[in-house]
């Protein structure tokens, strides 16, 4: 079971084995007392943002006869804005491409770390860990230089070899451009979390699996696969919030290649746009609102198709 | 020193397994495998590797030597000087921002996470469990979704163009305080609270000399989530800071690198290279962070990502 959905699943009947446990605590104020804080400013930064948000998105500015309520006009329109809809369709296959790769990727590293069948094993984890610690800013910049036909080295080489080489800035690849930046940066996160996750199985069962004869290939489908789900799922789940919400990478590629990445490449770009260059604050607080209510949505929809279909 | 040692705790159920089988397959190594990875590697090393070898170069050596090797003239110190003093200095104004608003950020971040996660392992009382499972459902919520409407309320509250506008968000960390959450229900344990309380100390007195220290290891791991994501954070700052003397260097570079490619980069100008030093520079600090660190982030994502 997934990490999330487990904690939230426990709730209800945690209370009860939790009072035993503890016998004699005093109830006391002293535990709204610790979660205030907290729970303050998420109610501030958290809960009001979106409320204002949801209230703006009823409302409709004109130049003349300014602010009316609208209702839900602005949904309307956006569900029928083929520039919001672009957006969230390009974010959708760039999930459904790039995630893939990313968490096979993850997993296999992770395997292969955890085999122990490999040299510098220590090494390794960490050189494919490190770009995590490179914000995304610096990360696209360099590989905007790389991509680049005038100084990029794959270019150069290419042309010292007259070789072609694609345009990695171009229509055509800049969507595969973009997935490779993604990659690069957070395969190594993703391993990490599988990596952790499989060093807390308990060595009696590989001991098990040895003893009936499994082989390492053996071992990692029918041993380690099923213990890793519920980090599989938590990885999967930052996946979609990080696929969906797109935006630092095709924000910085849009000042190498303009014509290629306009307004509303992704939905966020969309969202951005509308808010900061044409003003239009209700449409923006409408289109950020639904990407919200997308993200959800979809989130919701691969935890219940994952606990489905390990329920079956 | 107890948070040295204490991250091992975690998954410390099930070392002494893992121990033994590390021990067991110790002789047998293959090759193919460690090659295949070596490979990997130099995948993830490459850009890292470029841009070493870019702040070397002068704008005009970046366009007429070969990228993945040095040229004739390498000019590292000229490119770090011209960086740290072009426009008096902004650059290095942007890295102390980015250290104070990622430095806030992460203990706020960390102290008001451990606190609430204290207090939802530890205690029950009314609107525990809705609390609890609102904050779950908000770790769905994209902090970039969520980012124009919280720059929307803070326009209208005039909190718009200063450093709060950086820090605020990014105290609220949902995750965080679920691992902080599972982290003290083990690490805390009942029969030490329910001690210091028959000895007369205090809920907070508690906490904060007791229960604090044993959640020392979970702190540091989101500590370090916090100080990533808002050392690396680039939109929230984009939209809040008009002033580029409160940019973050992710703002501040990307403004550099828009320069550099809007015929900033002529003949005279070395404004490229100030990006590629610039964007060197400003990884450094959290590379060698990473590092040294690196064993937190595993002990933090193992108790987050394995708790049934």
């Amino acid at each position: 079971m997934s990490a999330i959905t487990a904690a939230s699943r426990e709730a209800p009947r945690r209370p009860v084995e939790r009072r035993r446990r503890l016998g004699g605590v005093r109830p006391g104020a002293a535990g709204p007392l610790f979660v205030a804080p907290f729970m303050v400013l998420f109610l501030l930064l958290f809960l009001a943002p979106l409320g204002y948000a949801a209230y703006l998105s009823l409302f409709q500015h004109k130049l003349i006869g300014g602010t009316t309520f609208v209702g839900l006009q602005n949904y309307v329109t956006a569900l029928k804005d083929p520039l919001f809809l672009h957006g969230v369709a390009r974010v959708a296959l760039f999930f459904l491409i790039q995630v893939p790769v990313m968490l096979v990727l993850a997993l296999l590293f992770a395997l292969a770390l955890d085999s122990g069948l490999m040299r510098f094993a220590r090494v390794v984890r960490l050189g494919i860990f490190v770009p995590y610690a490179v914000p995304s800013v610096v990360a696209t910049l360099m590989w905007g230089y790389l991509y680049g036909p005038s100084f990029g080295p794959f270019a150069q080489l290419g042309r010292h070899f007259h070789v072609p080489v694609p345009n990695f800035l171009s229509d055509s690849w800049m969507l595969a451009s973009l997935a490779n930046v993604v990659t690069w940066e957070f395969v190594g996160y993703n391993m990490i979390i599988l990596y952790a996750a499989l060093r807390t199985i308990p060595g009696e069962l590989y001991e098990a699996a040895a003893v009936d004869g499994a082989g390492a290939w053996r071992i990692a489908w029918s041993v380690k696969l099923p213990a890793l789900r519920p980090a599989l799922m938590l990885t999967l789940l930052f996946s979609v919030i990080g696929s969906f919400q797109l935006f630092n990478e095709p924000k910085l590629l849009q000042t190498i290649a303009p014509n290629v990445i306009d307004s509303a490449y992704t939905a966020n770009l969309y969202g951005y746009s509308l808010a900061f260059t044409s003003q239009q604050v209700n449409y923006a607080a409408t289109v950020s609102f639904l990407l919200g209510l997308v993200i959800v949505i979809v989130s919701y929809t691969v935890l219940i198709t994952a606990n489905r279909r390990r329920a079956s | 020193m107890t948070t040295t040692t204490a991250p091992d705790r975690a998954p410390a159920r099930t070392v002494p397994g893992v121990r033994s089988r590390r021990r067991t397959q110790a002789h047998r190594r293959s090759t193919p495998l460690t090659i295949a990875m070596l490979a990997a590697l130099a995948y993830f090393l490459l850009p890292l590797f470029w841009l070493v070898i870019a702040s070397t170069k002068s704008t005009q050596d970046l366009f007429n030597s070969f990228g993945l090797w040095f040229s004739h003239a390498p000019q590292l110190w000229t490119n770090v000087r011209q960086t740290l003093t072009y426009d008096n200095g902004v650059f290095g104004r942007w890295l102390l921002n980015t250290v104070v608003y990622a430095g806030v950020s992460a203990l706020g971040a960390a102290m008001l996470a451990a606190a609430a996660g204290y207090g939802f392992a530890k205690f029950r009382f009314r609107g525990h469990g809705a609390s609890f499972n609102l904050v779950l459902g908000a770790i769905m919520v994209p902090t970039t979704a969520l980012a124009i409407p919280t720059y929307l309320l803070f326009a209208k509250v005039g909190l718009v163009n200063t450093p709060w506008a950086v820090i605020l968000p990014s105290l609220i960390n949902p995750f965080g305080l679920y691992l902080m959450r599972i982290y003290a229900e083990d690490a805390v344990p009942d029969s030490v609270i329910e001690a210091a309380r028959i000895d007369g100390a205090g809920e907070a007195r508690i906490f904060f000399t007791l229960a604090l220290r044993l959640l020392a290891p979970g702190l540091v791991t989101v500590v370090l989530f916090t100080l990533v994501s808002t050392w690396n954070n680039y939109f929230l700052p984009l939209i809040m800071l008009n002033d580029p003397s409160l940019y973050p260097v992710t703002v501040g570079l990307s403004s550099w690198a828009a320069q550099a490619q809007n015929g900033g980069a002529g003949a005279s100008s070395n404004m490229l290279a100030l990006v590629t030093t610039g964007s060197l520079l400003s990884i450094i600090p959290l590379v060698v962070a990473f590092l040294l660190l690196q064993r937190y982030w595993q002990s933090g994502l193992a108790s987050g990502a394995v708790k049934q």
